[in-house]
């Protein structure tokens, strides 16, 4: 208790030294549940700058808008943490809606990239002298931007569900009647999809522009074109409907963008319609490998909102579960890159083996193998049924080590591997953390962050385990990170499977439709694939009016360009099958 | 040496492939079609291969799986059918793609709303199989299905189900998920005793 006024007291403490040190500048957010400050937009990058050298606050998690429409506003919110570890400093610029423009902060936090882009996409937020300000998710043709409050759907009767006409005079009807294919798009005035070419595109294709200095850069005189390689987006390397550009002199790559956007499906706005509970289902279909983990950090998102904790038994129910998803997740991510690499299927198949005993138990417990929807909040859906917790006491004990040794023996020492992945899309541990790369990636480059330990939440702070970290930061020590983390998570298990108390599951009674006082709050958890968060604004009625999701698998790829120039296009598959990415999360 | 850490992989795909006639050999030509193999096939103590005869063999579904839902009757001595559906609308309200559609109707001579649903729609090509809709049911009424080889060959007209399609008896149920049956039995036993001795209490100070 006393450690908690010491801690609540320095917080504030270290609160009134920036109020201080930026007079006149930044002032408190004080707003009923809101937190952090307000700061100028012309004084942004400034702020911004000192901050990070000053304070020592150099991730930048995470960027995005909210439009406030009743107020004529719209807000950009920055999350940064500091590298070692510690609470959020958040901050965010007010600006008004009908000309929001905010400096970029691309220029201080190289991560911020992809995330100002998103949030220019689908909010309209103009930033100043981004490089780079186009769509990103959705396609250049695109009218408007959809998670402004005022933008409309085609497809939905409502604003917010649930519809009216469901109940009592449920006047059944199919969807796709009422907006059939074709209809369901506007187009700007004017437009012509048969004579329009993207804008992005020609861009991109400009970059085979003749190549003719005299001496190139293959050091001989000989003219030569750079020619430009489209990978994707049905390519069976990129892992889904991904592409990307290269542009290639001989077989190295000069440049590479990554083009994302085909699986878009605007998830914040069909959040922002659902109630919360509704929301839970559909964070599984994000990144889809790892559904248990996805719940848990929007339940924490919420929980913080409501100000409820769940049970002690809950909380052991959860971590296992994550865990659990964290070495089906490596599992699966070392077997394609694998794959990547030309073992074709085999490791992969050893690996999914051991990933469907997981899936056993996630269905036994859940109902499903991968679109678990387990959490709710305050608690989970059901207590874990009989006989579960000794099929999961076989398997951390007995079966994973086991498995996973046998991984490490072949895989780690083998030729091909090592030949491949040392050296090869080397990062650098300044860069990982510039760019906001996440879990495996940034650890890999030899920063120590783990949510789990960094800003501890649920039960971990009180569990033993070690941050895994490798030091070379290339596609080797990514895929020996993996192998760490599953050793990690195997420990973290075997705990969990020991200590876990008997008891309730829910805190109060779960409810279809929970009271969720106004306010903001930004859940983040340690997902297999980086740090995933969910930020959500409640103005207290049943649907939150802002639900975004920081997304690890979009974000990692800001790093993709860097780590792939110079380097041959061969290698760029591997890279990609390194960063170890999801669609679904992705596109979003 | 160069090249050993191939053939130490080679040695463990060579392991797996032994295994799986070792498996073979203790099931005595028994591994497949047999229940009490299959088991020990599903299970953390499996080696060899995993393979299964699929639609001869089938993985043994536990008691949560959840795939569409279904409403549960209840029979009444004479062979009426009685809904266990209140037509209370939770589930419509919390069903997150919005694909349950209730008709309640009024009692033509007191004007109150009939319980039992006059029509109940569920639109399977939108249903996301979360389970929400029965995990907040208040009376039991509606509950997730096991049964997942729901493929037709046209799905304009079979994939909006009503009342009559989504019906199934309370034996059914309790034949798929006997654990959450006997559990609920026991809830509502316990819920009409408590009921009854409040009335009893009642009519006695009365
Ligand atoms: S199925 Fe259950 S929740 Fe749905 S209307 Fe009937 S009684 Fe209410
Ligand atoms: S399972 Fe989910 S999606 Fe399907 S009807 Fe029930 S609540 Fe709706």
């Amino acid at each position: 208790m006393a450690e908690n006024a010491d801690l609540g007291e320095a917080q504030e403490q270290a609160e009134d030294q920036i109020v201080e040190k930026f007079k006149g500048v930044v002032s408190p957010d004080d707003r009923q549940g809101y937190e952090g400050y307000l700061v100028q937009a012309e004084h942004l990058i400034d702020f911004a700058e000192k901050i990070k050298d000053d304070l020592g606050y150099d991730y930048l998690s995470s960027v995005t808008g909210v439009d406030y429409l009743p107020d004529e506003m719209m807000e950009v919110v920055y999350h940064t943490y500091q590298s070692t570890g510690g609470p959020a400093l958040v901050f965010k610029v007010q600006v008004p809606r009908d000309n929001p423009e905010v400096p970029s902060l691309v220029s201080v936090y190289p991560g911020a990239d992809f995330q100002e882009r998103e949030a220019w996409d689908l909010l309209g937020i103009r930033f100043l002298d981004h490089p780079n300000l186009q769509r990103i998710l959705l396609w250049e043709g695109f009218e408007g931007h959809p998670l402004r409050k005022d933008w409309q759907e085609t497809f939905f009767e409502e604003e917010t569900k649930p519809f009216k006409n469901r109940w009592p005079e449920g006047q059944v009807y199919r969807i796709e009647d009422n907006v059939p294919l074709g209809k369901n798009v506007t187009f700007p005035e004017g437009f012509n999809a048969e004579q329009w070419t993207p804008e992005a595109d020609k861009l991109i294709y400009a970059g085979t522009a003749k190549f003719s200095e005299t001496s190139g850069s293959n050091g001989r005189n000989l003219e030569t074109d750079y020619v430009v390689v489209n990978l994707g987006p049905q390519h069976p390397s990129t892992h889904g409907v991904f592409r990307m550009v290269a542009t290639l002199d001989g077989e190295s790559i000069v440049d590479l963008q990554p083009v994302v956007g085909y699986l878009h499906r605007n998830h914040e706005k069909i959040g922002e319609r659902n109630t919360y509970i509704m929301n839970m289902p559909y964070t599984d279909r994000l990144d889809y490998i790892c559904s248990m983990s996805n719940n848990f950090g929007y339940a924490l998102a919420v929980e913080k909102l409501m100000g409820i904790k769940p049970p002690e038994r809950t909380e052991y129910i959860r971590v296992m579960m994550a865990e659990l998803t964290r070495v089906v997740n490596h599992l699966w991510a070392i077997g394609f890159l694998l794959n990547d690499l030309g073992a074709f299927f085999t490791p992969a198949l050893y690996a999914i083996n051991e990933r469907e005993l997981v899936l056993d138990v996630f269905e036994a417990v859940a109902g499903s193998r991968m679109m678990c929807n387990y959490l709710r909040f305050g608690g989970v859906a059901r207590d874990l049924p009989e006989g579960v917790l000794e099929i999961i006491d076989e398997l951390v004990n007995e079966r994973l080590p086991r498995r996973v040794e046998e991984l490490e023996v072949y895989l780690s020492d083998n030729e091909i591997v090592r030949a491949r992945g040392i050296g090869v899309g080397v990062l650098s541990a300044e860069d990982a953390i510039a760019y906001t790369t996440g879990g495996p990636i940034l650890r890999a480059s030899g920063v120590p962050y783990d949510v789990r330990r960094a800003d501890p939440y649920s039960i971990y702070d009180r569990l033993d385990f070690d941050v895994a970290v490798r030091y070379n930061g290339d596609v080797y020590d990514r895929y020996l990170i993996r192998i760490d983390e599953i050793w990690e998570s195997i420990k973290i298990l075997k705990q969990v499977v020991r200590d876990i108390p008997e008891g309730e599951i829910q805190t109060g009674k779960s409810q279809y439709q929970v009271r969720v006082p106004a306010g903001e709050a930004y859940g983040r958890v340690e997902n297999p694939k980086g740090e995933l968060g969910f930020y959500v604004v409640s103005d207290g009625k049943p649907n939150p009016w802002r639900y975004h999701i920081r997304a690890p698998s979009f974000i990692n790829l800001t790093a993709l360009e860097k780590m792939c120039k110079g380097q041959k296009i061969a290698d760029a598959v591997a890279i990609l099958g390194s960063i170890d990415i999801v669609l679904g999360e992705t596109d979003r | 040496m160069y090249g050993s850490g191939i053939i130490k992989g080679l040695r463990v795909t060579f392991r797996h492939f032994v295994e799986t006639y070792i498996d073979d050999i203790r099931w005595l030509g028994k591994r497949y079609y047999n229940d009490e193999a299959f088991k020990a096939r599903q299970g953390p103590k499996a080696t060899g291969i995993f393979t299964v005869q699929y639609p001869e063999e089938k993985l043994i579904i536990p008691e949560e799986f959840r795939f569409i839902p279904f409403l549960i009757y209840e029979e009444t001595e004479d062979g009426d059918r009685l809904d266990r559906c209140t037509s209370c609308g939770i589930c419509a309200k919390v069903c997150p793609p919005q694909c349950i559609w209730i008709v309640r109707s009024n009692d033509p001579d007191t004007g109150r709303p009939i319980p039992s649903p006059t029509e109940f729609f569920i639109d399977i090509d939108i249903c996301m199989n979360c389970g929400l809709c029965a995990e907040y049911c208040p009376f039991d009424a509606i509950k997730m299905d096991h049964d997942f080889e729901l493929a037709t060959y046209n799905r304009l007209d079979n994939h909006i189900l009503n009342k009559e399609k989504l019906s199934r008896p309370e034996a059914y149920y309790a034949s798929i998920r006997p654990q959450n049956y006997k559990l609920e039995q026991e809830a509502r036993a316990a819920k009409e005793a408590a009921k009854a001795e409040r009335k009893a209490k009642k009519t006695l100070e009365a």
